[in-house]
C-alpha cells in the first residue's frame, strides 16, 4: 500500500497540572490514506479533539506532545515550530471547526479571507487567487459565488458559513483535512447537506479526512474506518461496518447499544453504568473496567495492550468475539 | 383519557424592530417575528407529547408559553381547564403553577453555581412556604444520586448528574406535567440513555405527563406517544408515534426522516435536502415550506394550508393524502 497521508504513531500528549500530569492522549496510533474518511468517536473528554489539535499543531500550552510521532506524507511534523509549522498549516493540512461563526474573521469579507489563504500558500497573483476563491465557494455549493464573495460572515446562515469554512480549509489544496464536529451546531437537514459535501470533496480531491464527532449516525454514513476513543486511549479501530455491527470492545458495544436507534421497540434503553473517569483520577488497569461487565482481575491490574501491539482491532484483555456474543 | 393541557390557536409575535431613532432615520419599518403561529394541540394525561423541528421552528417558545415564562400574543393555554392568562383566582393559578415544571437544555447554565444542591432542589417548595426537611435528600435518591451529596455545589457534578439534579428540582413541587426542553442534547450518548431511562421510570412511578421538546428524531421515537412536527412556527403534522414514523404525510416530515443520519446506512448516498429554513420575519407567502418542497404546486405558493385530519394524522399540506 502507498504511504498513508497521515500516520500517527504512539502519540502521547501530556498536561502538567498542580494535581499531577494528565494524559488526554495516550499511546494513540492510526493511519489515514488519501481519499479516506477516518471517523473518530468518543464521549466528551475522551481526547478526540485533543488528538486532532496535536496533529495540526494547535495544542495550547501547557499541553504538549511528549512522545510518539506524527508523520504527514512520511515526513515528521510534530516537532515543527513557528514559521515552518505555519507554512504547513493550511497548505498541507486544513481544519474545520465546530462553530463556523467563531472560526471566521467577522471584520473581513469571505473573499478576503479566502484570497489571503490562497496567496499565502500558493504561488499565484491577486486576480488568480480571486478566481480560485470564487471557484472554491462555487464548489462547496454557495449560490451566486461571484457576488457572495464580497459578503461578510454575518450575512451568511449557519449552514452557508460552515460551507465557507470548508472552502477555506480546502482552498490551498491540502492533503489532510481535520473536521472537528463540523455538523454539531447545525440542523438535521443542513447536517445532511454538509456530510454529503464532505464525502463528495473527499472522493473527488482524494483528500484524507479525519472526522471527529460524537454522532454515530454521521460516522456510519460518512466514514470508511472508525476509531473509538475512551479516556485518552484508542479502544477500538476498524472498518465502520464492522465496528458498528460487530464491536469487539465492550465499551464500543455498550455505546452502540445505548443509542436510541439501536434499541428501537424496546421499552428501556441499554445503558452503560457510571460515567467516564476524570483524567486526574483514572482507575488502575483498563480505564473502562469499573463500568465493564466483563472485567476480571487482569483488567484491574494492567492496562490492555495498545492497539498497535495487539491484533489491531480492540484494546481489551477479553474482547468480544462471535463466540462470546452467541452465548451472551 | 382526558386532555390535561389544551393549546388553542397559540400565537406569539416578537418585536425585533430596530430602535425608534434608527427606524425614523433609516425609514425602516417595524420588524415582527412570528415565532409561533396558530398552533393547537392537546396533551393527554400520563402521555408523552413531543414537539420536533429545526432551530427557529418555535418549539422552545411553545414550551415557555405553556409554563408561563412567556405570555402568548394570542390564543390560550388551558391546564386542567384553567387558562393561566385570564384566570383571576390567585389560589387556582398558584396550584396550577406548581403542577407544571420545566427541565432546560443546558444543565450547566440552569443551576445556580452559588447554591448548594439542597437549596436548589428545595427552592420550588421553599418559595411557597412548604416544609423542606429531608426533601432534597429523598429526591436525590429518587433520581439515582446519593442523598449525602446534598451539601455539594453544582460544579462538583458531571453533566449527566446535573441533569438529574434538574429533574429532582422539577419533581420537588410535586408536578403533574413536566416540560422538557431538549433535556439530553447536551449529554453524551451513554449518559443520555441513563437520563432517558430515568425519565421513563419516573413517568410510570409518578404518573407524569411530559411535553418533550427535541430536534433528535431517534430520542423522540423512543420517548413519545404523540408527535407534533413544527416548521417556521406552525404545526405541519401531528400523529401518534408509529403512525408518523411509518407513514409521514407532510413533505417536510419526510425530508426530516430522510436527512437524519442512520446507523445502519453505511456509506449511504442521499440527495441532500435543498435550502434552509426561511427568515421568520419575512416568511414566504402561502405554505411556508413551498420554496423547499419537491412537490409544490401553484396553490402552495398562494394559499396557506390549514391543518386537516387524515385518519389519526393531522397534516397541513394541500397535497397530502
Amino acid at each position: 500500500m502507498s504511504t498513508p497521508v497521515l500516520s500517527v504513531r504512539d502519540l502521547v500528549v501530556e498536561i502538567p497540572t498542580r494535581r499531577g500530569v494528565l494524559r488526554p492522549v495516550n499511546q494513540v496510533s492510526y493511519d489515514i490514506h488519501a481519499g479516506e474518511i477516518l471517523g473518530v468517536v468518543g464521549e466528551s473528554g475522551a481526547g478526540k479533539s485533543m488528538t486532532g489539535n496535536a496533529v495540526i499543531g494547535l495544542l495550547d500550552r501547557p499541553a504538549r506532545i511528549v512522545s510518539g510521532e506524527v508523520l504527514l506524507g512520511g515526513e515528521p511534523v510534530h516537532q515543527l515550530k513557528g514559521e515552518r509549522l505555519r507554512k504547513l498549516r493550511g497548505r498541507k493540512m486544513g481544519m474545520i471547526f465546530q462553530d463556523p461563526l467563531t472560526s471566521l474573521n467577522p471584520l473581513l469579507t469571505v473573499g478576503e479571507q479566502l484570497t489571503e489563504t490562497i496567496t499565502e500558500h500558493l504561488d499565484v497573483g491577486q486576480s488568480e487567487a480571486r478566481r480560485r476563491a470564487i471557484a472554491a465557494l462555487d464548489e462547496v455549493g454557495i449560490p451566486a459565488a461571484s457576488q457572495r464573495i464580497g459578503s461578510y460572515p454575518h450575512e451568511f446562515s449557519g449552514g452557508m458559513r460552515q460551507r465557507v469554512v470548508i472552502a477555506l480549509a480546502l482552498c490551498a489544496e491540502p492533503d489532510l483535512v481535520i473536521a472537528d464536529e463540523p455538523t454539531t451546531a447545525l440542523d438535521v437537514s443542513v447536517q445532511a447537506q454538509i456530510v454529503a459535501l464532505l464525502k463528495r470533496l473527499c472522493r473527488e480531491k482524494g483528500v484524507a479526512v479525519m472526522l471527529v464527532t460524537h454522532d454515530m449516525g454521521v460516522i456510519a454514513e460518512a466514514a470508511d474506518r472508525v476509531a473509538v476513543m475512551y479516556a485518552g486511549r484508542l479502544a477500538e479501530l476498524g472498518p465502520v461496518r464492522e465496528v458498528i455491527t460487530n464491536a469487539r470492545h465492550p465499551y464500543t458495544a455498550g455505546l452502540m447499544a445505548s443509542t436510541p436507534l439501536a434499541s428501537r421497540g424496546q421499552k428501556r434503553l441499554r445503558q452503560i453504568p457510571g460515567a467516564m473517569p476524570r483524567l486526574d483520577n483514572l482507575p488502575a488497569g483498563c480505564a473502562f473496567h469499573p463500568r465493564c461487565d466483563r472485567a476480571e482481575a487482569a483488567c484491574r491490574q494492567d492496562p490492555p495492550p495498545s492497539l498497535s501491539a495487539c491484533d489491531g482491532r480492540a484494546a481489551c484483555w477479553f474482547p468480544l468475539t462471535d463466540k462470546t456474543k452467541a452465548t451472551a | 383519557m382526558s386532555a390535561i393541557v389544551k393549546v388553542s390557536d397559540l400565537t406569539r409575535i416578537f418585536d425585533v424592530s430596530k430602535p425608534w431613532l434608527n427606524r425614523v432615520i433609516e425609514r425602516s419599518p417595524r420588524a415582527l417575528l412570528t415565532a409561533v403561529s396558530e398552533v393547537s394541540f392537546e396533551i393527554e394525561e400520563n402521555s408523552v407529547y413531543a414537539l420536533v423541528g429545526e432551530s427557529g421552528s418555535g418549539k422552545s417558545t411553545i414550551g415557555k408559553i405553556i409554563v408561563g415564562l412567556v405570555p402568548p400574543s394570542e390564543g390560550h393555554v388551558e391546564v386542567d381547564g384553567v387558562d393561566l392568562a385570564t384566570e383571576t383566582d390567585a389560589e387556582k393559578i398558584e396550584s396550577i403553577r406548581s403542577e407544571i415544571q420545566m427541565i432546560f437544555q443546558d444543565p450547566y447554565a440552569s443551576l445556580n453555581p452559588r447554591w448548594t444542591v439542597r437549596d436548589i432542589i428545595a427552592e420550588p417548595v421553599a418559595v411557597r412556604g412548604g416544609k423542606t426537611d429531608g426533601l432534597a435528600e429523598r429526591l436525590l435518591e429518587q433520581v439515582g444520586l446519593s442523598g449525602a451529596d446534598a451539601g455539594k455545589y453544582p460544579h462538583e457534578f458531571s453533566g449527566g448528574q446535573r441533569q438529574r439534579i434538574c429533574i429532582a428540582r422539577a419533581l420537588a413541587a410535586g408536578p403533574r406535567i413536566i416540560v422538557c426542553d431538549e433535556p439530553t442534547s447536551a449529554l453524551d450518548v451513554s449518559v443520555q440513555s441513563q437520563v432517558l431511562n430515568l425519565m421513563s421510570d419516573l413517568r410510570e412511578e409518578l404518573g407524569l405527563t411530559y411535553l418533550f421538546i427535541s430536534h433528535d428524531l431517534t430520542v423522540v421515537h423512543h420517548m413519545a406517544d404523540k408527535i407534533g412536527v413544527l416548521y417556521l412556527g406552525g404545526l405541519v403534522e401531528e400523529a401518534p408515534r408509529d403512525r408518523l414514523f411509518d407513514d409521514p404525510k407532510h413533505p417536510y416530515t419526510q425530508m426530516l426522516f430522510d436527512a437524519a443520519p442512520r446507523m445502519d446506512a453505511f456509506g449511504r448516498e442521499v440527495e441532500p435536502p435543498k435550502g434552509e429554513i426561511p427568515d421568520a420575519i419575512n416568511p414566504p407567502p402561502g405554505c411556508p415550506y413551498h420554496p423547499r418542497c419537491p412537490i409544490a404546486v401553484d396553490r402552495c405558493r398562494k394559499e396557506r394550508p390549514e391543518l386537516r385530519r387524515l385518519g389519526e394524522t393531522r397534516v397541513a399540506c394541500h397535497l397530502a393524502e
